[in-house]
């Protein structure tokens, strides 16, 4: 039932919407930085889970290429003096290429392998990021304000936010649930099979990687001018495996598992921090739980609980 | 009360509240709020702990009370990341509505928070953010470095008491940041200005798990002394390497302060002692608010105190002072950064009357330091030269000196012979 959507589901989301266009009204000041933050990583993990959970290829390398844009951005704006939407489309661009380069190099493995050398691309990335200090600042990173005039205030640029935010997820729903979509499905169910249908395996792999890539760059171009600030951290193997513990939290191959997994990590590292210093320790009993009791993630695990008690699908 | 007026009733109520006067009267002001940032998680959480623990310990002192007002201290934890120390200070600012923001130790961690603070203007004191151009080329107004120091400040006087002693070649060994970068430049800039020549530069990454390749290539460009900036666990293994290779005797080991500081000798033997370091604090120092401070300490957590904790406690000294100056109104921003601008420390561990230049930088004695041992057998720093009051400029021109280039790999301020 995925090729059109009930009108149930239109009238929740319109709603959901809603409730989110009000948050600067409701929930001023910190909290909605929070929110804006969170909208952003929603797009980096639904663009990993466009790959984990739809093409059956889990990607270590999303938070390199994250980074790599929100690095473009800030020397753009800041070092050469370009205006920010120039620094945004070079931005995406990079991003995009450097997607090119991981998705040349990755998609002929699968499985740990794919993990490991997406892995392996990211950790150099974090490395020359480290240590091209001329131009990336080392360990220092770049900063500076990079967030056009017209979004500088926090409840504009979270309109702004959210207004990507939507455009991109019906962008990726709409991809996932093209015939492109179902044949990255299918590969990741059998690719011996896809293969001998007659699809070029390589070539939607590489497709679906770089489309990935596309996105987890646009997310990158958001914190840059959500954060004005670049340092390795942000293109770390942390910022690879916090989005991809978001995916894992919320569901894979549900793209809305990827807000609720967002929403519920960022969550819980500002009111659990708060609370204890032991913070990281609560996360990976937090994680520990998600994986013995759901799973699936909350959202699969959820659909499942729904389905079950749905007297129409017995 | 019928449904529909108390409705109405409850609706005027919250509409108003908004605007009703937060503060009625100035006794009524509430506590001071100072948001504390410090990495109690990641790689420098050790350190982190004792920031607080120093912080603390001298509102603890006081009653947590000064200028009139309360003190209330909030900690968050900025992990190590610059990126979640931007978050911290958001919401320390935006959210618990602190007055002003202290702490952070990782360089880039600082240089995040600072760049927020630039936009909105809350005052952020820096006892250990030690990067150069914060209070140089590209100062904020309101980022003060209270007790703190400039990462080139206390290298320039080890460089001049090197060359004093007859130390003409030197190798330097550095950990490869800003902070080693800007730590050795000040060295080699003196060094080499005052006629002694630098044979080689080693930069090795952030936790290097061992040193066994650079030290024979130190051995044999056969200098008179090394230079080794060190901090963290990089430390406490360049000093147990440097007597496992049998160098200890031969060559002359100096270090930056934080090489020799107790975060890392504490757990150190005989290896570490006699090694030469320069810095602001001293904790072997025979001063009466010095020992005061190191006896309290050592009292309260039964250990020496180290750097971090030695910078906050003499950080929130200052801020104490620069409250009561202006009855405890921070509200008042300007004249509360003038204030702390106008402080001057006569009796702190930092020793002699100290005071910032006109940068936001302070000014104060560095001492020539040595590990030594203590009557109860604990290793610990004791003065052996004194140069007074030496600025983060030394003695170049403010002016002039910013007109060369921050230090960085690539400039050292090395003078050619």
């Amino acid at each position: 039932m995925t090729s059109f959507v009930a009108r149930r589901d239109v009238a929740i989301l319109a709603l959901v919407f809603a409730a989110l266009c009000a948050v600067p009204f409701a929930a001023p000041g910190y909290k909605t930085s929070l929110a804006t933050e969170m909208l952003i990583f929603a797009i980096l993990a639904m663009s990993i889970d466009v790959l984990s959970g739809y093409a059956g290829r889990t990607s270590l390398g999303h938070g390199a290429i994250f980074g790599i844009a929100a690095y473009v951005v800030l020397y753009t704006v800041t070092v050469a003096g370009g205006r920010p939407w120039t620094g945004a489309l070079l931005g995406l661009l990079a991003a995009t290429a450097a997607a090119v380069v991981f998705a040349l190099l990755a998609i002929r493995t699968s499985g740990v392998y794919f993990l490991l050398i997406t892995l392996a691309l990211g950790m150099i990335v974090w490395g020359i990021c480290l240590r091209w200090t001329s131009v990336t600042g080392g360990e220092n990173g770049l900063r500076g304000s990079v967030r056009p005039e017209w979004i500088a205030s926090p409840a504009a640029f979270y309109w702004f936010v959210l207004a990507t935010t939507g455009a991109m997820a019906f962008g990726l729903w709409r991809f996932v649930h093209s015939p492109f979509g179902l044949t990255l499905r299918g590969i990741r169910e059998s690719e011996s099979r896809m293969r001998a249908l007659g699809y070029d395996v390589s070539l939607h792999l590489f497709v679906g990687f770089v489309v990935s890539g596309f996105f987890a760059g646009a997310a990158g171009v958001l914190y840059a001018f959500f954060n004005s600030f670049a340092s390795p951290a942000t293109v770390s193997l942390a910022q690879s495996v916090e989005a991809l513990l978001m995916v894992l939290v919320g569901g894979v191959g549900t793209l809305v598992g990827s807000f609720v997994g967002s929403i519920a990590i960022i969550s819980l590292e500002n009111f659990v921090s708060f609370h204890t210093e032991r913070w990281p320790m609560v996360l990976g009993l937090v994680f520990i739980a998600t994986m013995i009791f759901a799973p699936e993630g909350l959202v699969g695990r959820a659909r499942l609980v729904l389905a079950r008690h749905s007297p129409r699908n017995p | 009360m019928h449904r529909r007026s108390f409705l109405k009733a409850a609706a005027a109520s919250a509409f108003a509240l908004p605007f009703a006067p937060r503060r009625a009267s100035a006794a009524d002001r509430g506590p001071i709020r100072i948001g504390l940032l410090s990495p109690l998680t990641g790689v420098i959480a050790a350190g982190g702990r004792e920031l607080v623990d120093g912080f603390n310990l001298y509102w603890d002192q006081v009653g947590r009370k000064a200028g009139g007002r309360a003190i209330d201290v909030v900690v968050e934890d900025d992990a190590s990341n610059p990126n979640t120390a931007l978050q911290k200070a958001r919401r320390l600012v935006e959210q618990r509505e602190v007055h002003m923001l202290v702490g952070d130790i990782l360089a880039n961690t600082g240089l995040a928070v600072a760049e927020y603070v630039k936009g909105n203007g809350v005052p952020y004191f820096i006892p250990v953010i030690a990067a150069d151009d914060l209070t140089q080329r590209k100062r904020i107004p309101n980022v003060i470095r209270i007790a703190g120091y400039t990462a080139s400040q206390s290298t320039r006087p080890l460089a001049d008491y090197a060359l004093k002693n007859g130390v003409r070649k030197v190798v330097t060994v550095s950990q490869d940041y800003t902070f080693g970068h800007e730590q050795c430049g000040g060295f080699c800039q003196v060094f080499s200005e005052g006629g002694g020549s630098v044979l080689q530069q080693f930069w090795h990454p952030l936790n290097t798990p061992d040193f066994s390749p650079y030290l024979p290539q130190i051995q044999s460009l056969q200098p008179d002394a090394v230079f080794a900036m060190e901090t963290g666990a990089d430390g406490s293994r360049f000093i147990q390497q440097w007597a496992n290779f049998g160098l200890k005797d031969k060559i002359k080991l100096f270090t930056s302060m934080n090489a020799t500081d107790q975060s890392i000798i504490r757990t150190l033997g005989p290896e570490a002692e006699g090694v030469i370091s320069a810095g602001h604090f001293c904790e072997g120092r025979d001063d009466p608010a010095n020992k005061k401070f190191v006896a309290d300490y050592e009292k309260a957590f039964s250990k020496l105190p180290s750097i971090y904790a030695f910078s906050h406690y003499s950080g929130a000294m200052w801020l104490a002072e620069a409250f009561k100056a202006i009855g405890g109104n921070v509200e008042d921003r300007p004249k509360f950064l003038e204030a702390v601008r106008k402080v001057k420390l006569t009796s702190s561990p930092l020793g002699r009357e100290v005071s910032l230049d006109k940068y936001g930088n302070p000014v104060y004695d560095i001492y020539i330091r040595k590990v030594a041992r203590r009557p109860d057998g604990k290793l610990w720093n004791v003065p052996i030269e004194v140069y007074t009051a030496v600025s983060q400029f030394w003695k170049y021109d403010p002016e002039q000196y910013m007109k060369q280039p921050s230090y960085s790999r690539e400039f050292q301020g090395i003078k050619k012979a």
